[in-house]
């Protein structure tokens, strides 16, 4: 089927979030929407799919005109989606969550599970999934999940397929499972539309790739450009891709963890008997597949975790089981992963924003005040520092754009005397410049002879940044290599394998990848 | 097909589960070991020597069944060491890294009524518990709850935190009062009640509903100040209008009890679910209806879908605030028909504030039951039981002070809800207002 958009205009108050942008994707055709977190692929997506209604333009398919007034009408019309946050129940069974919303009934309006898993299992078999129609979506590690978003828009007949940012969550030979899978589906004649922000997919598997900037089309590219040129065009300037560091200069081990597993509440050991040390002067990236217990390491060696065994020892100084306050007053500087939840109070202004961690004593409290005075100076000088890009120092933290809000973040971390950093994923939802930015301070950072431990799901950001690569599943360590380890070992590692160096023998499951 | 076939071949090998420990909760020993030394202490500084009846039949039942006495110390001494045992075991259990299963906790608190039964009784002036009565009443105080609670289940899992039980079983009671009253006639008046009841529910419903989902005001002060309202209203209302006219506006015909050929000669249990009112049978029907709908139904699926994620409900073309809406005006008309019975299927007429707080115990039963209308159900008959136990004990004049009896059915709704729910996983999006882009 095919796809036609014209003119899609759609704004939210006085941001224009897609500006007369056009876009005709043929049938049996793999095109590429490409760029920044911000440029307004997702919004161009929710008007497609009837989520949010354009302001102006209208949509095509097989050259007829489209009214959407909801999704319901655009999945009637032949379109699916594979939303970047998936649209499933969490508690309902595969099958329910694919029946959800065209649901079939036997007599007196029960409920046709048959029908339902005779359908999942039919598509799985199509495509050689294997998904369980009875398992708890809950229950379902993410790479199936995303199978049954698959499932759920090929069960409603869609013939023009939308995946957005479908590969964030996925391990790099998952991500190659999905572009088979997205092959596969154009063989059959589906138009296809894959929202992406990482080059090195989109060169792979598009035909034909359009490049969206600040909610405007920029440009078409041939899948045969390179990286330097299409990121040039998404960023609208020359982008460093690579981080420009020195050899490290190793000093001594400062942070020695020591069997540190953590328990969640339910008795998961979400962490699990976990030892690494990192030295002055060096990072150490902790690379996985989101969900394999990152979050919550860095969460225990801050001292956010409540149920943790082991030692966590800095400087000789044992931190396990202190509290917040005094793991900070030890010098650890903390980025933590979700700014907008974690990271900072959206409604305070960047300046109070600033001292959130120093609201203990002086020179930011004298006798129970706010110095004003001297936070003003303070914030000011930070924002220039940092080159936060905000109207003043009394705006909102919240107003301000994913890249400012997390310069915000690391000028509060680094402006404290530190003598560790752990940043998790410091560069998520930011803008290439701030990438490059944020980049250049962490490796300032350790190059200043601090130990810096960077939390990243990111392949790219983390063989940028690493001195040493600790990779992470299901809350163990896989193993410990070089910062120069090749992509290819490290993504077998997130997946579990253990490398061959370690002594173990990959297992054969990998090879086929 | 030239899709590479081995790309299929590879398995996602991520299938296995996390490793696990068993996180150790000293709850249930804990609280075991401080209710075995409170009853201790209670059967020691107030002995009670003489013997307590247990009737199991009422007079005009078909079958008879010879009446149990139990000598006081004997049996609430067996039945302390018997706590203590289960508490020991449930000690070593936690110990031993296992979970205290849900029957041993069943156990202990049949033995433990067992023993403070006894032990009030034969301190009594007529040493005679009348099970049948007992259980019969505690049905009676339940239904209220159980409608209550099922009006919960509805709005909460459609994702709109409903506080407002307490105004619409209010409402539902003044309603169906002035309408059977005005109606009159012997069956006329009372049915056309219950459906002016279930009305008024649904209309304290609206104002909550086109407040939460509409204008996305904070679901449980839209809550609170209905209940203050109706309350309000309702009591202007008796003082101004009811009371002066009590014989036309304020006297509806009670509706009758209908005993079930067979069933209600059941002993026991026969005369406590097959010798009552309409409103009771409805609510047998009502239950179930609830159930099915909620778990096998495309209804019931997309109210759930909407209560736990609304954004992935809308993106397979579901209308979320029509389902919303619509639901808790259900609710609403299911918590007013149930307000009905404190007025035609109770007491016989309207009184200020008559519901006294059975919304709030409601809505407990919905926590305590975990969002499912089968275990709220059974919540609420417990909460119902507590009750009638007070009722039943100051009866046959009890030596436990009825102020302390009266705060019994509070106490365990306390203790069930903190002590023994523990963790629950409610709704995911209940009390979150759905704003679209």
């Amino acid at each position: 089927m095919k796809l036609e958009l014209r003119g899609i205009t759609k704004k939210f108050g006085s941001l224009v979030a897609n500006d007369h942008i056009d876009l005709t994707v043929e049938a049996g055709e793999i095109h590429c929407l490409l760029g920044e977190n911000g440029a307004g692929k997702s919004t161009l997506m929710n008007v497609l799919y009837g989520l949010y209604r354009a302001d102006e333009g209208e949509i095509l398919l097989d050259d007829q005109l489209q009214h959407f007034e909801g999704p319901g009408d655009a999945m009637r019309a032949g379109i699916g989606m594979v939303h970047q946050h998936f649209m499933l129940i969490p508690v309902f069974t595969v099958a329910e969550n694919v029946m959800l919303g065209h649901e079939q009934t036997r007599t007196a309006g029960l409920l046709d599970l048959a029908a339902a898993r005779a359908k999942v299992r039919e598509i799985s078999d199509r495509f050689g999934f294997d998904v369980d129609p009875d398992a708890l979506v809950d229950d379902l590690p993410v790479g199936v999940q995303q199978r049954v978003e698959i499932i759920k828009a090929l069960s409603r007949d869609a013939r023009v397929l939308v995946f957005d940012e479908p590969t964030a969550v996925l391990t790099p030979q998952e991500t190659d499972e999905l572009m088979a899978i997205m092959r596969q589906l154009k063989e059959t004649g589906a138009s296809i539309v894959f929202i992406t922000h990482k080059l090195r997919e989109v060169r792979e598997v598009a035909d034909r790739i359009t490049v969206v900037r600040l909610g405007k089309v920029v440009g078409e590219a041939e899948p045969t450009a390179t990286n330097a040129e299409l990121a040039s065009l998404m960023v609208g300037r020359a982008v460093e891709l690579t981080v420009q560091k020195e050899e490290p200069d190793l000093g001594e081990e400062a942070l020695q963890v020591e069997h540190l597993t953590v328990v969640d509440p339910v008795g998961q050991l979400v962490v699990n008997d976990v030892s690494f040390s990192v030295r002055r002067g060096e990072v150490l990236a902790v690379a996985g597949v989101q969900g394999n217990g990152q979050t919550e390491l860095t969460e225990a060696l801050v001292g956010l975790q409540s149920r943790v065994q082991g030692t966590v020892r800095l400087d000789g100084q044992d931190l396990t089981r202190n509290s917040v306050r005094r793991i900070l007053d030890a010098g650890v500087g903390f980025v933590p992963e979700d700014r907008t939840e974690d990271g900072l109070v959206g409604e305070f202004s960047v300046a109070e924003n600033l001292m959130l961690d120093r609201a203990d004593g002086e020179p930011f409290v004298k006798a129970g005040n706010v110095q004003r005075g001297f936070l003003a100076e303070f914030a000011k000088e930070k924002v220039a520092e940092f080159d936060v890009r905000t109207p003043g120092i009394d705006t909102k933290a919240g107003r301000l754009s994913g890249g400012n809000q997390q310069k915000v973040v690391l000028a509060r971390e680094l402006s404290r005397d530190l003598n560790l950093l752990v940043a998790a994923q410091p560069t998520r939802g930011v803008d290439v410049g701030s990438i490059e930015f944020i980049h250049k301070r962490i490796i300032e950072t350790r190059d200043a002879g601090v130990p810096v431990v960077v939390v990243s799901t990111e392949l790219d950001e983390v063989t940028a940044l690493a001195d040493r690569i600790m990779v992470m599943y299901r809350g163990k360590v896989v193993g410990i290599v070089p910062g120069d380890t090749p992509r290819e070992v490290l993504g077998l590692m997130m997946a579990g394998e253990r490398p061959a160096a370690s002594g173990d023998a990959p297992t054969p499951e990998g090879a086929a990848a | 097909m030239t899709a590479p076939s081995q790309h299929h071949a590879t398995a996602t090998p991520t299938e296995q589960a996390l490793d696990s420990t068993t996180v150790l909760s000293w709850k249930a020993p804990i609280s075991f070991a401080v209710i075995t030394a409170l009853l201790a202490v209670l059967f020691l500084t107030t002995r009670h020597s003489g013997d307590a009846t247990f009737r199991l039949s009422a007079g005009n039942d078909l079958i008879q069944i010879p009446e149990v006495t139990l000598n006081g110390p004997v049996t609430t001494w067996t039945c302390i060491a018997l706590l203590t045992a289960i508490t020991v075991a449930a000690a070593a259990l936690v110990r031993a890294k296992r979970r205290v299963p849900l029957w041993v906790v069943v156990i202990f608190a049949v033995i433990g009524l067992i023993a403070f039964l006894t032990w009030a009784a034969a301190g009594a002036r007529t040493p005679v518990i009348p099970l049948p009565g007992l259980l019969a009443g505690a049905l009676s105080l339940s239904v209220p709850l159980i409608f209550g609670a099922l009006c919960g289940v509805i709005s909460e899992r459609v994702g709109v935190i409903n506080i407002a039980i307490e105004g619409q079983l209010l409402a539902g009671a003044f309603t169906s009062a002035v309408v059977a009253s005005v109606i009159g006639q012997q069956w006329l008046g009372p049915i056309v009640g219950l459906f002016a009841a279930a009305i008024s529910g649904v209309l304290v419903a609206f104002v909550l509903a086109a407040f939460s989902i509409k204008y996305f005001v904070d679901q449980v002060i839209v809550g609170v100040v209905l209940n203050v309202l109706v309350i309000g209203l309702t009591s202007f209302l008796f003082s101004q209008v009811l009371a002066p006219n009590a014989a036309l506006l304020n006297s509806p015909p009670r509706l009758q009890r209908i005993p079930i050929p067979i069933l209600s000669e059941i002993p026991l249990i026969g005369p406590m679910f097959f010798r009552q009112t309409l409103i009771v049978y409805a609510m047998y029907v009502i239950i179930a209806a609830v159930y099915i709908g909620l778990f096998h139904t495309r209804w019931g699926l997309r109210l759930r879908s909407v209560g736990e994620h609304p954004t992935a409900a809308d993106t397979v073309g579901i209308n979320v605030a029509r389902t919303r809406f619509w639901n808790v005006s259900l609710a609403g008309a299911i918590a007013g028909f149930g307000g009905a019975f404190f007025t035609l299927g109770a007491v016989g007429a309207f009184n200020k504030e008559m519901t006294a707080g059975a919304g709030f115990i409601a809505l407990a039963a919905v926590i305590f039951g975990q969002w499912d209308p089968i275990r709220a159900t059974l919540a609420a008959l417990l909460f119902g039981f507590a009750s009638n136990l007070q009722n039943t004990l100051s009866v046959i004049g009890s030596p436990v002070p009825s102020e302390f009896m009266l705060m019994l059915p509070y106490v365990v709704t306390i203790l069930a809800v903190a002590g023994f729910v523990g963790k629950v996983r409610g709704p995911a999006a209940a009390g979150k207002p759905y704003i679209k882009a």
